[in-house]
Protein backbone atom coordinates (compact mmCIF):
# COMPACT_ATOMS: atom_id res chain seq x y z
CA UNK A 1 0.00 0.00 0.00
CA UNK A 2 1.13 3.55 -0.90
CA UNK A 3 2.62 5.28 2.09
CA UNK A 4 1.63 8.74 3.20
CA UNK A 5 4.35 11.28 2.40
CA UNK A 6 5.65 13.65 5.46
CA UNK A 7 7.98 16.54 3.69
CA UNK A 8 9.82 19.05 5.04
CA UNK A 9 9.60 22.65 3.59
CA UNK A 10 13.13 24.71 3.94
CA UNK A 11 12.86 28.50 2.94
CA UNK A 12 16.14 29.58 0.92
CA UNK A 13 17.07 33.10 0.86
CA UNK A 14 20.43 33.87 -0.60
CA UNK A 15 21.64 30.37 -0.53
CA UNK A 16 20.70 29.79 3.39
CA UNK A 17 17.46 28.66 5.14
CA UNK A 18 15.31 31.26 6.56
CA UNK A 19 14.49 29.16 9.76
CA UNK A 20 17.14 27.16 11.50
CA UNK A 21 16.27 23.73 12.70
CA UNK A 22 17.08 23.20 16.61
CA UNK A 23 16.91 19.72 17.44
CA UNK A 24 20.21 19.58 15.24
CA UNK A 25 23.31 21.15 17.27
CA UNK A 26 26.06 19.70 15.02
CA UNK A 27 25.09 21.39 11.83
CA UNK A 28 25.18 24.58 10.44
CA UNK A 29 21.39 25.51 10.38
CA UNK A 30 21.87 28.29 8.17
CA UNK A 31 23.12 25.69 5.39
CA UNK A 32 20.46 24.08 3.11
CA UNK A 33 22.52 21.44 2.38
CA UNK A 34 23.61 20.22 5.77
CA UNK A 35 19.77 20.44 6.70
CA UNK A 36 18.58 18.70 3.97
CA UNK A 37 20.84 16.03 4.57
CA UNK A 38 19.76 16.44 8.23
CA UNK A 39 16.31 15.61 7.01
CA UNK A 40 17.14 12.64 4.48
CA UNK A 41 18.69 10.84 7.77
CA UNK A 42 15.63 11.74 10.10
CA UNK A 43 13.27 10.12 8.22
CA UNK A 44 12.20 12.64 6.02
CA UNK A 45 10.03 10.63 2.87
CA UNK A 46 10.97 14.22 0.21
CA UNK A 47 11.73 17.86 0.77
CA UNK A 48 10.71 21.38 -0.83
CA UNK A 49 13.22 23.95 -1.02
CA UNK A 50 11.44 26.99 -1.76
CA UNK A 51 13.68 29.81 -2.45
CA UNK A 52 12.61 33.45 -1.75
CA UNK A 53 15.83 34.88 -2.55
CA UNK A 54 15.06 38.68 -4.03
CA UNK A 55 18.69 39.53 -6.03
CA UNK A 56 19.29 38.92 -9.51
CA UNK A 57 21.72 35.75 -9.29
CA UNK A 58 19.29 34.48 -7.39
CA UNK A 59 19.31 31.60 -9.79
CA UNK A 60 22.79 30.14 -9.96
CA UNK A 61 22.95 30.61 -6.07
CA UNK A 62 19.80 28.31 -6.28
CA UNK A 63 21.24 26.44 -8.59
CA UNK A 64 24.76 25.06 -6.94
CA UNK A 65 22.81 24.50 -3.69
CA UNK A 66 20.64 21.95 -6.09
CA UNK A 67 23.46 20.53 -7.42
CA UNK A 68 25.40 20.35 -3.95
CA UNK A 69 21.89 18.32 -2.13
CA UNK A 70 21.50 15.70 -4.93
CA UNK A 71 25.37 14.91 -4.19
CA UNK A 72 24.21 14.24 -0.55
CA UNK A 73 20.68 13.18 -0.59
CA UNK A 74 18.93 9.90 -2.21
CA UNK A 75 15.05 10.74 -1.92
CA UNK A 76 13.45 13.02 -4.34
CA UNK A 77 13.12 16.61 -3.79
CA UNK A 78 11.81 20.10 -5.53
CA UNK A 79 12.13 23.42 -6.01
CA UNK A 80 9.44 26.39 -5.99
CA UNK A 81 9.72 29.91 -5.73
CA UNK A 82 10.65 31.74 -8.56
CA UNK A 83 10.54 29.29 -11.36
CA UNK A 84 9.31 31.47 -14.44
CA UNK A 85 10.19 29.58 -17.20
CA UNK A 86 10.84 26.62 -19.56
CA UNK A 87 14.40 27.36 -18.76
CA UNK A 88 14.28 27.89 -14.86
CA UNK A 89 12.77 24.30 -15.05
CA UNK A 90 15.69 22.81 -16.84
CA UNK A 91 18.45 24.15 -14.99
CA UNK A 92 16.67 22.98 -11.59
CA UNK A 93 16.09 19.28 -13.15
CA UNK A 94 19.40 19.24 -14.40
CA UNK A 95 21.45 20.46 -11.35
CA UNK A 96 19.36 17.11 -9.80
CA UNK A 97 16.06 18.33 -8.29
CA UNK A 98 13.27 15.53 -9.37
CA UNK A 99 10.60 17.95 -9.67
CA UNK A 100 9.63 21.70 -10.04
CA UNK A 101 6.93 23.71 -8.43
CA UNK A 102 5.35 26.41 -10.64
CA UNK A 103 2.61 29.14 -8.84
CA UNK A 104 2.57 32.52 -9.55
CA UNK A 105 4.28 31.91 -13.30
CA UNK A 106 1.74 29.54 -14.27
CA UNK A 107 -1.82 31.66 -13.01
CA UNK A 108 -0.41 34.27 -15.25
CA UNK A 109 0.87 32.12 -17.87
CA UNK A 110 -0.82 28.68 -17.59
CA UNK A 111 0.77 27.36 -20.50
CA UNK A 112 3.96 27.07 -18.53
CA UNK A 113 2.02 23.69 -16.87
CA UNK A 114 2.13 22.14 -20.46
CA UNK A 115 5.22 23.43 -22.11
CA UNK A 116 6.64 22.07 -18.76
CA UNK A 117 4.74 18.76 -18.89
CA UNK A 118 5.70 18.13 -22.72
CA UNK A 119 9.65 18.96 -21.83
CA UNK A 120 10.28 16.79 -18.52
CA UNK A 121 6.95 15.07 -17.97
CA UNK A 122 4.04 15.17 -16.01
CA UNK A 123 5.48 14.22 -13.01
CA UNK A 124 8.30 16.16 -12.59
CA UNK A 125 5.74 19.37 -12.43
CA UNK A 126 3.91 20.64 -9.59
CA UNK A 127 1.10 23.27 -9.30
CA UNK A 128 1.58 25.68 -5.71
CA UNK A 129 -1.86 26.63 -5.60
CA UNK A 130 -2.11 29.65 -2.60
CA UNK A 131 -5.67 29.49 -1.99
CA UNK A 132 -7.63 32.31 0.68
CA UNK A 133 -11.34 31.97 1.54
CA UNK A 134 -13.86 34.24 0.40
CA UNK A 135 -17.31 34.14 0.10
CA UNK A 136 -18.93 32.05 -2.77
CA UNK A 137 -19.53 34.05 -5.85
CA UNK A 138 -20.32 33.17 -9.10
CA UNK A 139 -16.84 33.74 -10.25
CA UNK A 140 -15.55 31.81 -7.50
CA UNK A 141 -18.73 29.51 -6.29
CA UNK A 142 -16.44 27.04 -4.28
CA UNK A 143 -15.64 29.94 -1.98
CA UNK A 144 -11.87 29.33 -2.52
CA UNK A 145 -9.59 32.00 -4.22
CA UNK A 146 -6.25 31.94 -6.02
CA UNK A 147 -3.80 34.45 -4.39
CA UNK A 148 -0.46 35.39 -6.00
CA UNK A 149 2.17 36.95 -4.90
CA UNK A 150 2.67 34.86 -1.50
CA UNK A 151 -0.56 35.63 -0.91
CA UNK A 152 -0.99 39.43 -1.68
CA UNK A 153 -3.17 39.42 -5.22
CA UNK A 154 -6.25 37.99 -5.25
CA UNK A 155 -6.84 37.11 -8.91
CA UNK A 156 -10.83 35.93 -8.77
CA UNK A 157 -10.23 32.72 -9.69
CA UNK A 158 -11.66 29.49 -8.07
CA UNK A 159 -8.98 27.44 -6.64
CA UNK A 160 -11.27 24.04 -7.79
CA UNK A 161 -11.55 25.44 -11.60
CA UNK A 162 -7.59 26.12 -11.42
CA UNK A 163 -7.03 22.69 -9.93
CA UNK A 164 -8.42 21.16 -12.42
CA UNK A 165 -7.28 23.09 -15.17
CA UNK A 166 -4.10 22.41 -13.91
CA UNK A 167 -4.39 18.98 -14.42
CA UNK A 168 -5.88 19.39 -17.74
CA UNK A 169 -2.66 21.25 -18.95
CA UNK A 170 -0.83 18.31 -17.30
CA UNK A 171 0.42 18.82 -13.51
CA UNK A 172 1.59 15.99 -11.78
CA UNK A 173 1.26 16.93 -8.38
CA UNK A 174 -0.44 20.03 -6.49
CA UNK A 175 0.77 21.36 -3.65
CA UNK A 176 -2.10 23.06 -2.01
CA UNK A 177 -1.29 25.81 0.50
CA UNK A 178 -3.99 27.63 2.47
CA UNK A 179 -3.52 31.47 3.24
CA UNK A 180 -5.38 31.44 5.85
CA UNK A 181 -4.04 28.28 8.11
CA UNK A 182 -0.18 29.45 6.97
CA UNK A 183 1.86 29.86 10.07
CA UNK A 184 -1.00 29.88 12.63
CA UNK A 185 -0.41 25.94 13.57
CA UNK A 186 -3.47 25.23 14.20
CA UNK A 187 -4.30 22.84 11.62
CA UNK A 188 -4.56 21.88 7.94
CA UNK A 189 -7.70 23.53 6.17
CA UNK A 190 -9.35 20.61 6.05
CA UNK A 191 -12.46 20.94 3.78
CA UNK A 192 -10.17 23.50 1.12
CA UNK A 193 -7.97 20.30 1.00
CA UNK A 194 -10.54 17.68 0.92
CA UNK A 195 -12.33 19.23 -1.81
CA UNK A 196 -9.00 19.66 -3.90
CA UNK A 197 -8.28 16.14 -3.32
CA UNK A 198 -11.31 14.71 -4.59
CA UNK A 199 -11.84 16.65 -7.84
CA UNK A 200 -8.54 16.07 -9.11
CA UNK A 201 -7.14 12.11 -10.08
CA UNK A 202 -3.07 13.53 -9.25
CA UNK A 203 -1.58 13.19 -5.86
CA UNK A 204 -2.22 16.09 -3.49
CA UNK A 205 0.24 18.18 -1.31
CA UNK A 206 -1.51 19.95 1.76
CA UNK A 207 0.31 22.50 3.59
CA UNK A 208 -0.24 25.24 5.75
CA UNK A 209 -1.13 25.30 9.38
CA UNK A 210 0.78 22.44 10.75
CA UNK A 211 1.62 22.32 14.49
CA UNK A 212 1.19 18.98 15.89
CA UNK A 213 0.85 15.30 14.81
CA UNK A 214 -2.67 15.13 15.71
CA UNK A 215 -3.10 18.21 12.34
CA UNK A 216 -1.39 15.56 10.05
CA UNK A 217 -3.10 12.70 10.83
CA UNK A 218 -6.53 14.79 10.04
CA UNK A 219 -5.86 15.84 6.80
CA UNK A 220 -4.15 12.42 5.50
CA UNK A 221 -7.37 10.66 6.41
CA UNK A 222 -10.61 13.44 6.69
CA UNK A 223 -8.73 15.62 3.98
CA UNK A 224 -7.57 12.80 1.95
CA UNK A 225 -4.19 14.51 1.48
CA UNK A 226 -1.49 12.23 -0.10
CA UNK A 227 1.63 13.92 1.40
CA UNK A 228 1.76 16.61 4.03
CA UNK A 229 4.10 19.59 4.08
CA UNK A 230 5.36 20.63 7.37
CA UNK A 231 8.10 23.42 8.35
CA UNK A 232 8.33 24.88 11.96
CA UNK A 233 7.27 21.94 14.08
CA UNK A 234 10.33 19.79 13.21
CA UNK A 235 11.83 22.95 12.47
CA UNK A 236 12.22 24.21 15.47
CA UNK A 237 12.82 20.59 17.46
CA UNK A 238 8.92 20.32 18.74
CA UNK A 239 8.93 17.26 16.98
CA UNK A 240 11.19 15.16 15.40
CA UNK A 241 9.97 13.35 11.60
CA UNK A 242 10.36 9.94 13.52
CA UNK A 243 7.94 10.78 16.54
CA UNK A 244 5.33 12.02 14.00
CA UNK A 245 5.23 8.88 11.58
CA UNK A 246 5.45 6.79 14.78
CA UNK A 247 1.89 8.43 15.99
CA UNK A 248 0.92 8.32 12.40
CA UNK A 249 1.27 4.68 12.34
CA UNK A 250 -0.07 4.27 15.72
CA UNK A 251 -3.49 6.15 14.03
CA UNK A 252 -3.75 3.31 11.17
CA UNK A 253 -1.77 5.73 8.37
CA UNK A 254 0.61 3.71 6.39
CA UNK A 255 3.55 5.72 6.42
CA UNK A 256 7.08 5.13 5.45
CA UNK A 257 9.11 3.56 8.88
CA UNK A 258 12.51 1.93 7.67
CA UNK A 259 15.00 4.80 6.74
CA UNK B 1 33.19 0.70 -17.31
CA UNK B 2 29.63 1.49 -15.89
CA UNK B 3 27.45 3.20 -18.49
CA UNK B 4 24.40 5.19 -18.59
CA UNK B 5 22.00 5.25 -21.41
CA UNK B 6 20.96 8.67 -22.27
CA UNK B 7 17.88 8.20 -24.74
CA UNK B 8 16.41 11.76 -24.01
CA UNK B 9 13.70 10.01 -21.21
CA UNK B 10 13.92 12.59 -18.43
CA UNK B 11 16.61 13.13 -16.30
CA UNK B 12 19.83 10.96 -14.91
CA UNK B 13 21.15 12.99 -12.68
CA UNK B 14 20.31 11.23 -10.13
CA UNK B 15 20.95 7.82 -11.42
CA UNK B 16 24.62 9.31 -11.90
CA UNK B 17 24.86 11.07 -7.86
CA UNK B 18 23.80 7.81 -6.78
CA UNK B 19 26.93 6.13 -8.41
CA UNK B 20 29.01 8.54 -7.53
CA UNK B 21 28.18 8.39 -4.50
CA UNK B 22 28.80 4.52 -4.07
CA UNK B 23 32.27 5.62 -5.77
CA UNK B 24 31.43 4.80 -9.80
CA UNK B 25 32.33 7.04 -12.07
CA UNK B 26 29.82 6.04 -14.80
CA UNK B 27 29.65 7.30 -18.18
CA UNK B 28 26.84 8.76 -19.49
CA UNK B 29 26.42 8.00 -23.56
CA UNK B 30 23.82 7.86 -26.17
CA UNK B 31 26.30 6.34 -28.74
CA UNK B 32 26.00 2.22 -29.57
CA UNK B 33 29.47 2.11 -29.75
CA UNK B 34 30.36 3.38 -26.18
CA UNK B 35 27.48 0.46 -25.22
CA UNK B 36 29.45 -2.09 -26.62
CA UNK B 37 32.22 -1.64 -24.67
CA UNK B 38 30.56 -1.24 -21.11
CA UNK B 39 31.38 -3.79 -18.71
CA UNK B 40 27.89 -2.66 -16.89
CA UNK B 41 24.64 -0.90 -18.68
CA UNK B 42 21.89 1.29 -16.18
CA UNK B 43 18.69 1.60 -18.29
CA UNK B 44 16.98 4.30 -16.71
CA UNK B 45 14.04 6.52 -18.20
CA UNK B 46 11.11 8.22 -17.09
CA UNK B 47 8.64 8.94 -20.06
CA UNK B 48 6.30 8.04 -22.88
CA UNK B 49 7.42 4.31 -24.53
CA UNK B 50 6.27 5.70 -27.70
CA UNK B 51 8.91 8.29 -28.18
CA UNK B 52 11.63 6.46 -26.17
CA UNK B 53 11.16 3.47 -28.53
CA UNK B 54 11.58 5.87 -31.42
CA UNK B 55 14.47 7.18 -30.17
CA UNK B 56 16.47 3.83 -28.96
CA UNK B 57 15.80 2.70 -32.75
CA UNK B 58 17.09 6.20 -34.22
CA UNK B 59 20.66 5.80 -32.33
CA UNK B 60 20.75 2.38 -33.11
CA UNK B 61 20.49 2.04 -28.82
CA UNK B 62 18.23 -0.68 -29.49
CA UNK B 63 20.48 -3.27 -31.06
CA UNK B 64 23.56 -2.22 -28.75
CA UNK B 65 21.37 -3.28 -25.72
CA UNK B 66 20.34 -7.00 -27.43
CA UNK B 67 23.94 -7.66 -27.95
CA UNK B 68 25.03 -6.49 -24.35
CA UNK B 69 22.25 -8.53 -23.45
CA UNK B 70 22.88 -11.60 -25.23
CA UNK B 71 26.74 -11.17 -24.43
CA UNK B 72 25.86 -11.51 -20.34
CA UNK B 73 26.43 -7.78 -19.68
CA UNK B 74 24.78 -7.52 -16.62
CA UNK B 75 21.59 -4.53 -17.33
CA UNK B 76 19.70 -2.43 -14.71
CA UNK B 77 16.30 -1.30 -16.10
CA UNK B 78 14.92 1.17 -14.02
CA UNK B 79 11.23 2.82 -14.56
CA UNK B 80 10.87 3.06 -18.15
CA UNK B 81 13.94 0.77 -18.68
CA UNK B 82 11.92 -1.92 -16.64
CA UNK B 83 8.79 -1.17 -19.42
CA UNK B 84 10.64 -0.75 -22.62
CA UNK B 85 12.98 -3.94 -22.32
CA UNK B 86 9.28 -6.14 -23.01
CA UNK B 87 8.10 -7.07 -25.85
CA UNK B 88 5.02 -4.21 -25.77
CA UNK B 89 3.36 -1.56 -24.43
CA UNK B 90 -0.20 -0.74 -23.67
CA UNK B 91 1.44 3.01 -23.93
CA UNK B 92 1.10 4.21 -27.09
CA UNK B 93 0.97 0.83 -28.40
CA UNK B 94 4.31 0.86 -29.13
CA UNK B 95 6.19 -2.32 -29.80
CA UNK B 96 9.50 -2.56 -27.68
CA UNK B 97 12.68 -4.52 -27.21
CA UNK B 98 11.67 -7.76 -26.50
CA UNK B 99 14.36 -8.94 -23.99
CA UNK B 100 11.52 -9.88 -21.95
CA UNK B 101 8.78 -11.73 -23.35
CA UNK B 102 5.41 -9.75 -22.00
CA UNK B 103 3.67 -6.72 -22.25
CA UNK B 104 3.73 -3.44 -20.23
CA UNK B 105 -0.05 -2.56 -18.84
CA UNK B 106 -1.52 0.70 -17.36
CA UNK B 107 -2.57 0.47 -13.84
CA UNK B 108 -5.80 0.14 -13.42
CA UNK B 109 -7.96 3.24 -12.93
CA UNK B 110 -10.24 2.97 -9.93
CA UNK B 111 -12.30 5.79 -7.86
CA UNK B 112 -9.82 7.30 -5.04
CA UNK B 113 -6.70 5.28 -6.48
CA UNK B 114 -4.29 8.60 -7.17
CA UNK B 115 -2.41 7.68 -10.64
CA UNK B 116 0.29 8.12 -11.17
CA UNK B 117 1.38 6.25 -8.52
CA UNK B 118 3.68 8.10 -6.69
CA UNK B 119 5.66 7.89 -3.46
CA UNK B 120 6.78 5.45 -1.34
CA UNK B 121 5.09 1.58 -1.15
CA UNK B 122 6.85 -2.05 -0.24
CA UNK B 123 8.03 -4.52 -2.54
CA UNK B 124 7.69 -8.43 -1.90
CA UNK B 125 10.01 -10.50 -3.34
CA UNK B 126 9.00 -13.84 -4.41
CA UNK B 127 12.42 -15.00 -5.77
CA UNK B 128 15.72 -14.49 -4.11
CA UNK B 129 18.16 -12.52 -6.25
CA UNK B 130 21.85 -11.56 -5.84
CA UNK B 131 20.42 -7.39 -6.62
CA UNK B 132 18.33 -7.44 -3.55
CA UNK B 133 20.30 -9.36 -1.30
CA UNK B 134 20.36 -7.78 2.56
CA UNK B 135 17.45 -5.68 1.88
CA UNK B 136 15.04 -5.78 5.24
CA UNK B 137 11.42 -7.16 4.81
CA UNK B 138 8.81 -3.93 4.78
CA UNK B 139 11.11 -1.29 3.36
CA UNK B 140 9.79 1.17 0.61
CA UNK B 141 11.07 2.21 -2.51
CA UNK B 142 10.18 5.43 -4.38
CA UNK B 143 7.72 4.75 -7.51
CA UNK B 144 6.48 7.35 -9.80
CA UNK B 145 4.74 5.57 -13.24
CA UNK B 146 1.14 5.04 -14.70
CA UNK B 147 2.04 1.24 -16.39
CA UNK B 148 4.19 -1.42 -15.07
CA UNK B 149 5.60 -4.31 -16.45
CA UNK B 150 4.05 -7.69 -17.14
CA UNK B 151 6.17 -10.54 -18.20
CA UNK B 152 4.66 -13.41 -20.05
CA UNK B 153 5.63 -15.95 -17.16
CA UNK B 154 5.74 -15.81 -13.45
CA UNK B 155 9.54 -17.02 -13.21
CA UNK B 156 10.68 -13.63 -14.78
CA UNK B 157 8.64 -11.76 -11.66
CA UNK B 158 11.42 -11.00 -8.69
CA UNK B 159 9.18 -8.62 -6.88
CA UNK B 160 5.53 -7.41 -6.23
CA UNK B 161 3.82 -4.36 -5.21
CA UNK B 162 0.13 -3.33 -4.13
CA UNK B 163 -1.49 -0.16 -5.92
CA UNK B 164 -4.91 -1.09 -6.80
CA UNK B 165 -3.64 -4.13 -8.60
CA UNK B 166 -0.92 -6.05 -7.30
CA UNK B 167 1.94 -5.80 -10.11
CA UNK B 168 5.45 -6.62 -10.87
CA UNK B 169 7.72 -3.99 -9.20
CA UNK B 170 11.01 -5.75 -9.90
CA UNK B 171 11.44 -7.93 -13.12
CA UNK B 172 14.17 -10.06 -14.53
CA UNK B 173 15.96 -12.65 -16.72
CA UNK B 174 19.51 -13.75 -16.72
CA UNK B 175 21.96 -11.12 -16.80
CA UNK B 176 19.31 -8.19 -17.21
CA UNK B 177 17.29 -7.07 -13.92
CA UNK B 178 14.70 -4.33 -13.73
CA UNK B 179 13.14 -2.18 -11.15
CA UNK B 180 9.65 -0.23 -11.60
CA UNK B 181 10.77 1.68 -8.59
CA UNK B 182 13.87 4.31 -8.64
CA UNK B 183 16.66 2.88 -6.47
CA UNK B 184 18.05 6.22 -7.04
CA UNK B 185 15.42 7.85 -5.13
CA UNK B 186 14.92 5.40 -2.79
CA UNK B 187 17.64 6.14 0.19
CA UNK B 188 20.05 4.06 1.65
CA UNK B 189 18.12 0.76 0.76
CA UNK B 190 18.25 2.07 -2.86
CA UNK B 191 21.87 2.72 -2.71
CA UNK B 192 22.48 -0.97 -1.20
CA UNK B 193 20.61 -1.94 -4.35
CA UNK B 194 22.84 -0.13 -6.56
CA UNK B 195 25.67 -1.03 -4.40
CA UNK B 196 24.85 -5.05 -5.35
CA UNK B 197 23.75 -4.96 -8.74
CA UNK B 198 27.93 -2.92 -8.97
CA UNK B 199 28.98 -5.99 -7.59
CA UNK B 200 26.88 -8.37 -9.71
CA UNK B 201 28.46 -10.81 -11.82
CA UNK B 202 24.96 -11.08 -14.14
CA UNK B 203 24.59 -14.70 -13.13
CA UNK B 204 20.84 -15.87 -11.95
CA UNK B 205 19.27 -18.80 -12.65
CA UNK B 206 15.32 -18.46 -12.65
Amino acid sequence: MLSKRIIPCLDVRDGRTTKGIKFLNNVDVGDPVEMARAYYEAGADELVFYDITASSDRRNIMIDVVRRTAAEIFIPFSVGGGIRTLEDMREVLLAGAEKVSVNTAAVLDPSLIAQGARAFGSQCIVLGMDVKKVEPTPAIPSGYEIVIHGGRTPMGIDALWWAQEAVRLGAGEICLNSIDADGTQAGYEITLTRMIAEAVPIPVIASGGAGKPEHLRQVLTEGHADAALIASMVHYGTYTIKAIKDYLHQHGISVRLYW
Amino acid sequence: MVVIIDYQAGNLTSVERALEALGVEAQVTAEPEVVARASRIVFPGVGAAGRAMHILRESRLDRALLQAFEKGVPILGICLGAQVILEHSEENQARCLGLLPGTTRALPLKPGLKIPHMGWNQVHFVREHPVFRGLPPGVEYYFVHSYYPHPAAADLVIGVTEHGVTFPSVVGRKNLVATQFHPEKSGRFGLKILENFLAWDGEYAE
